[in-house]
């Protein structure tokens, strides 16, 4: 099974700490994807740049419009995902908790679905 | 290729076992496991599979595991002790120490359960969350708690002292049998695959620790298995005297009932066993007319003394009813159905088909409606076709005497 584990952020809390524990964090998430990949587990994973670098699509009533930002202004939002497989969902669980932003951030665990041509 | 998946199968439970008692954590032995399958895919084409593999993949999990602790000690600066392996003699006994732990009665019923699956079994989070109609989330909530509770609680790894066995055994069994009823009782949708691990875990139990109790249940399980064809026609329940019964497992039988000899010369019977015989006796009689209904009265009597209910007692009523007569039957039904089991649809079912056989259709006919009352919708149809045919022959035709379904 593929799981995604989506890592909410709160930049504030970020923006709180000195430049040696952000360095911290992201070496720990760097060590982190190296244990996923030496067990086999890992897919894929990246960061995502801040909301301010993002930009929304909406065709809803024909033209396209764009919105600065991300699609919900939040406290936390999405700063970066990884895709692992994994035996079950609480083997999927074992592995998100043992990633260091766990402790700042909160990491929602999804299964993939499949979406099947009917 | 092929060697590794018939070794992942054979060797996972017990290789797992023993990860779990050497890191101590649940967690972290899965991990290890699957480390060191991983390992041996990599290795094992290349040098040819090990003399030995349990011990081999026991040693690269722990390995992998110790190395990954030193990473993780890189952020939390704290390496535990972790258990060196010892002579294979300690290991033999891992299986059972896990079964032991994941029916802790410190944990609740559902988390055993639950544990016991996923761990001893097996099975996926999804999976056990389908067998038992919740979302997975909320399953893996359950295990997560449960794992956390054996931590908390510095539950043992370990089988209980002599003095503490009979308990904690009873606790172990009652977990494999919810199991198998969980995988067999169910007619909207019966797991086949469910009744099958237990019956697997029962087996492994038995050859670990051959108690007349682990036998009996062992022999009622198969006893029951093999008369799963026939259960049900067309989604409906089929009653045991109306069963074909060359649909019947006539080998998987014959196990059963070896099981419970040995359960019976063991000198340690107990309700498993005694359910057990009741069960193959039903299941080796020609049909329903030839079936020992004597003997099975004396067993659910012996069963009554070691485990009182009102279901015992109203099966021993059924079983009375052949030997003596539906009069005798009734004069123990009918205080049941009024008391203890009023809302139990098969013994307002049992009453009704008594006060048929006596002939008091009217009678007989109150009893089906009680039963329809408190009855779901998958059994409605079997009652009311009952009800109909009672009704049919009231106005006339011919009364069919029905045996009792055992």
């Amino acid at each position: 099974m593929q799981y995604m584990f989506l890592i909410y952020l709160d930049e504030a809390k970020f923006a709180d700490m000195t430049q040696a524990e952000r360095d911290a964090f992201g070496n720990g998430m760097l060590d982190y994807d190296e244990v996923l990949k030496a067990s086999g587990h890992f897919i894929l994973g990246e960061p995502l740049k801040p909301p301010a670098e993002a930009i929304t699509l909406r065709a809803w009533e024909g033209p396209l419009t764009l919105t600065d930002g991300p699609f919900m202004e939040t406290k936390e939002h999405l700063s970066g995902f990884i895709l692992v497989e994994a035996r079950d969902l609480n083997e999927a669980i074992a592995l998100a908790a043992r990633m260091p932003l766990v402790t700042v951030g909160s990491i929602e665990v999804r299964p993939l679905g499949v979406l099947e041509r009917v | 290729m092929t060697d590794l998946a018939a070794i992942w199968n054979s060797e996972r439970q017990r290789v797992l076992a023993t990860l779990i008692r050497l890191l101590g954590d649940f967690d972290l032995a899965e991990e290890a496991l699957h480390e060191a399958f991983l390992a041996a895919a990599e290795k094992w084409p290349r040098t040819g599979v090990p003399d030995n593999p349990f011990g081999w993949l026991v040693s690269a999990g722990r390995f992998r595991a110790i190395d990954q602790m030193r990473r993780a000690a890189r952020l939390v600066h704290d390496l535990p002790d972790i258990a060196a392996p010892e002579s294979p003699a300690d290991w033999a006994d891992d299986g059972l120490r896990l079964i032991f732990t994941c029916c802790h009665p410190a944990l609740p019923a559902e988390a055993q359960v639950a544990l016991t699956l996923r761990t001893v079994c097996g099975l996926t989070t999804e999976d056990i969350a389908r067998a038992f109609l919740i979302r997975p989330p909320a399953m893996a909530q359950r295990i997560v708690r449960a794992k956390a509770r054996i931590r908390a609680e510095g539950l043992r790894y370990e089988i209980p002292e002599p003095a503490e066995l009979p308990g904690r055994l009873q606790a172990v069994l009652h977990v494999i049998y919810l199991v198998f009823n969980e995988g067999y009782l169910s007619q909207a949708a019966p797991r086949p695959d469910l009744s099958a691990e237990a019956i697997r875990l029962c087996r492994h139990l038995a050859a670990l620790l051959p108690d007349g109790e682990v036998m009996g249940l062992l022999g009622l399980m198969l006893c029951h298995e093999a008369r799963r064809e026939g259960r049900f026609r067309d989604g409906a329940p089929v009653a045991l005297d109306a069963q074909d019964r060359s649909l019947w497992d006539a080998a998987m039988i014959a196990e059963g009932r070896g099981w419970l000899d040995r359960a019976f010369a063991s000198g340690s019977v107990g309700p498993f066993a005694v359910q057990g015989a009741i069960a193959a006796l039903h299941a080796t009689a020609p049909d329903s007319g030839a079936t020992d209904w004597a003997e099975i009265a004396g067993l659910y009597a012996v069963l009554e003394r070691l485990q009182p209910s009102p279901v015992v007692r109203l099966n021993r009523a059924m079983a009375l009813a052949m030997v003596q007569g539906a009069e005798a039957g009734l004069r123990q039904v009918q205080p049941l159905t009024r008391g203890a089991l009023a809302d139990y649809r098969l013994a307002h079912l049992a009453e009704a088909e008594l006060l048929t056989r006596l002939d008091r259709p009217d009678e007989a006919a109150r009893a089906y409606d009680r039963a329809l009352e408190i009855s779901a919708g998958a059994e409605r149809p079997a009652i009311e076709a009952r009800l109909a045919e009672l009704r049919a022959g009231a106005a006339g035709q011919e009364n069919r005497p029905r045996p009792a379904a055992g």
